[in-house]
């Protein structure tokens, strides 16, 4: 075991690479919301896969139980993390494979360049995988010269329309066909010209394409969706087959996992695979799940490597409160209940991690605290805390609360602001009764804003409510006041009355 | 039973006829009503919107007016305040409060009931007797349904009233946007969310549009207003207070 990562220096790192946008939630949703064809291509495609979720998971008499054991079996996991992650290392190399730790993204791109240099290969295939994402890899093999080539079939649309993915399981959900026999035609090596829409010629232009590199490919690089503890075994659960050419036929596999990604035993498998596709895409089973440990002669890759990545996930472990969200299996079904990112989709997020995991997950690992203006302060307030997430979540994360502890940490780090002098005076006046009821008549001085019974514009920041809802004009009389009156009374003492002649 | 009523700073301030309503429902079912007048507001704002520090003065004061002996249950006409009286008074406790408001915190929270759990669950009672001779729909807030799991309460109680006309609301477990400060902190999202809510409000050619939380209802009130809709809001207890005597009311806050 290398002492660089479990030494756990004082402060962890926090990530780096694709975890922070250029622009606030509010600035960059604001040109997302005017996009009508991704919100009309979201809106259908997140509907469509909520109401299949609901169906397979409700067919489960024990979906509730299933949960609560995915969400036990992440919560020990995390509590006993660096003894996990020993094991797992010990079990990769009995197998034959070996490993490397990466602190962050710079180190886990080095790591994979000097790996796939060593073979002496200019290109690499890739099986969907987040953690390269996060960390950017493609772009950095790129400067090294060294192709990346997606085999997904999303996220060959994403590549291909050198487009950024907006949704974990379906990157390219804000594309309708149309769109992408457009990026076929412009970038796809080879493409017959005549392509039309039709989503059986698209998959097979992809297939061809994809074929003749599938072939030739000597290197490929993964993520993983469980790594198991107890045997050192790596598992991709995917639904196109595309990956498991990739981790079959190259004589090279390169694995890229978050160090979180683990489980303890091959049993704790069982959980997981109903979990995961029942609430991503709303199946029953995925159609691939591959499974490998190590190397095996005449079977399989001749050489397997694992990189552990850190990149801020132990800095998460050490808030006790957001750490939860490490929990996380990556199903998406939390976006596709979330009515933020179904109007917004997932480029206002600014992360690899969009939706509402991304909007607790990202702020941890990368950190939210450079200053006023990091885009990533925005995120734990890109809700309206309705709670759809946590419902459908298959490991029980509660992203409501954890949306709320961010946003404390958020205040109690924060730089002197407007918002909180407001808070603070409205925390002293609503703090005794006396006070309370001096700012109410205050406030009834609204009244004088309003026309009709109602209030079209306010100053600011109030005008933010005015630009879409009107607010009524406080009443004449509070609710005390009447209580305290004996109008009140006498109809209190009636209703007694009327109850008692029914 | 003796049981307090906590009015809530919106509902005291800007909808003192729902509050007025649970108070003459509550008392027409022959509780006992009290309003402990230091109260002033539960905190939901600050710690939603982060300020947990500035919410620990609001949660001393809720708790201290609530935890009294004599009061056998407090009644919120809000799902979102009992929800946070409910889940997060204790987290505000815990951080910055003494054992001695951490354990009024506890005593408060355990008899903390939103309006229609009160009914259903304790009381027991389904048909309030209440008439009601409007077109009405009903949205179930998000806070009600997933923090609280009312479930369908609320609906149990209308269905019961009498002459009423209530008609299923499209898409009614989709938030309506509101979220408190996110109205304002992301506006043009917020907006999105409103306007399909207001879409479906609209196709179902009700005279109001009922809930069980008042803010909830100045947003889908305030987005009705605005667009000219003639479709009023009306708190649940103000139709469940309505009797053939005294129908509520001025006809909606905002139509
Ligand atoms: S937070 Fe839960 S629902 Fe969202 S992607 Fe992760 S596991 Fe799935």
């Amino acid at each position: 075991m290398s002492g660089t990562f479990l030494g756990m220096p004082a402060a962890p790192p926090r990530g780096s690479g694709n975890l922070r946008g250029a622009e606030s939630f509010p600035a960059a949703a604001r040109t997302e919301l005017a996009n009508t064809q991704m919100r009309r291509n979201v809106g259908k495609a997140t509907r469509t896969i909520r109401d299949k979720r609901v169906q397979v998971t409700g067919e489960l008499p024990d979906w509730e139980q299933l949960r609560s054991a995915g969400a036990a079996i992440k919560r020990d996991v995390l509590s006993r993390l660096p003894e996990l992650l020993e094991q797992f290392e010990q079990a990769v190399i009995a197998r034959g494979g070996q490993v490397h730790w990466a602190r962050d993204a710079a180190e886990a791109n080095a790591i994979v360049t000097r790996l796939v240099k060593d073979t002496g290969a200019d290109e690499a295939l890739k099986v969907k995988s987040m953690a390269t994402q996060e960390i950017g890899l493609n772009e950095h093999l790129a400067t090294e010269g060294i192709t990346a080539i997606e085999t997904d079939l999303a996220e060959l649309i994403v590549q291909l329309g050198e487009d950024r993915p907006s949704h974990i399981l379906v990157p390219a959900i804000h594309r309708n066909r149309s769109e992408i026999r457009e990026i076929f035609l412009r970038s796809m090596p080879g493409v017959d010209p005549d392509l039309d829409d039709d989503p059986t010629h698209l998959a097979d232009a992809a297939r061809r394409f994809l074929r003749e590199r599938f072939v030739r490919a000597r290197v490929a690089i993964s993520g993983a969706n469980f790594g198991v503890a107890e045997t050192g075994t790596l598992s991709v659960v995917e639904s196109e087959g595309n990956g498991r050419m990739c981790l079959t036929m190259p004589q090279t596999l390169i694995t890229v996992m978050g160090l979180e990604k683990l489980i303890p035993t091959y049993a704790d498998l069982e959980v997981f695979l109903q979990l995961l596709p029942r609430s991503s895409t709303g199946e029953r089973m995925n159609p691939y799940t591959s499974m490998w440990t190590g190397v095996a002669p005449h079977d399989g890759p001749s050489e397997f490597h694992l990189v552990l990545l850190d990149n801020g996930r132990t800095a998460t472990l050490a808030d006790e409160v957001g750490r939860e969200a490490l929990h996380c299996i990556r199903c998406s079904a939390c976006l596709n209940v979330c009515p933020v990112y179904e109007r917004t989709g997932g480029h206002a997020y600014g992360s690899t991690y969009p939706g509402p995991i991304g909007a607790v997950l990202t702020p941890q690992l990368a950190g939210m605290d450079t200053g006023g203006s990091d885009p990533n302060s925005s995120l734990p307030y890109a809700s309206s805390l309705c709670g759809a997430c946590f419902d459908a979540c298959p490991v029980k994360i509660d992203i409501p609360s954890l949306l709320v502890e961010l946003r404390h940490q958020h205040v109690e780090e924060a730089h002197f602001s407007a918002e909180q002098l407001m808070m603070k005076a409205a925390s002293a006046a609503m703090s005794t009764s006396g006070r309370w009821t001096a700012a109410q008549r205050a406030a009834q001085l609204g009244r004088l804003l309003g026309r009709g019974g109602r209030i079209r514009t306010l100053p600011p920041p109030g005008n933010a409510w005015t630009s879409a809802r009107d607010l009524p004009v406080p009443p004449k009389q509070t609710f005390r006041q009447w209580w305290d009156s004996s109008e009140g009374r006498a109809a209190i003492d009636d209703a007694h009355r009327e109850g008692g002649r029914r | 039973m003796r049981v307090a009523l906590f009015a809530t700073c919106l509902g005291d301030t800007l909808f003192p006829d729902a509050v007025k309503a649970t108070a003459l429902l509550l008392s027409r079912l022959g509780q006992e009503v009290v309003f402990p007048p230091e109260q002033t507001c539960c905190g939901q704002m600050h710690v939603n919107t982060g300020y947990q520090r500035e919410a620990l003065p609001l949660v001393d004061n809720h708790a201290a007016c609530f935890a009294d002996e004599s009061i056998d249950a407090v009644i919120v006409p809000s799902g979102s305040c009992a929800g946070s009286i409910r889940h997060q008074h204790h987290i505000v406790a815990e951080r910055f409060g003494t054992p001695a408001l951490r354990d009024q915190v506890e005593r408060s929270r355990a008899k903390t009931y939103e309006l229609a759990e009160f009914l259903v669950d304790v009381l027991g009672v389904v048909d309030v007797g209440a008439t009601f001779p409007h077109r009405v729909t009903y949205h179930p807030t998000c806070h009600s349904l997933r923090m609280l799991r009312v479930g369908d309460k609320p609906l149990q109680l209308l269905r019961a009233v009498r002459e009423i006309d209530l008609v299923e609301l499209p898409e009614a477990d989709q938030c309506c946007g509101f979220g408190g400060t996110f109205a304002l902190k992301n506006a043009d999202t917020s907006t999105a969310m409103l306007s399909d809510k207001l879409r479906n409000v609209a196709g179902t050619e009700a005279e109001f549009c009922t809930a069980g939380d008042s803010s909830c209802l100045m947003h889908i009130g305030g987005g009705l207003s605005r667009l000219q809709t003639g479709i009023g809001t009306l708190h649940l207890a103000e139709i469940l207070a309505s009797t053939e005597h005294a129908i509520s009311p001025k006809q909606g806050a905002l139509a």
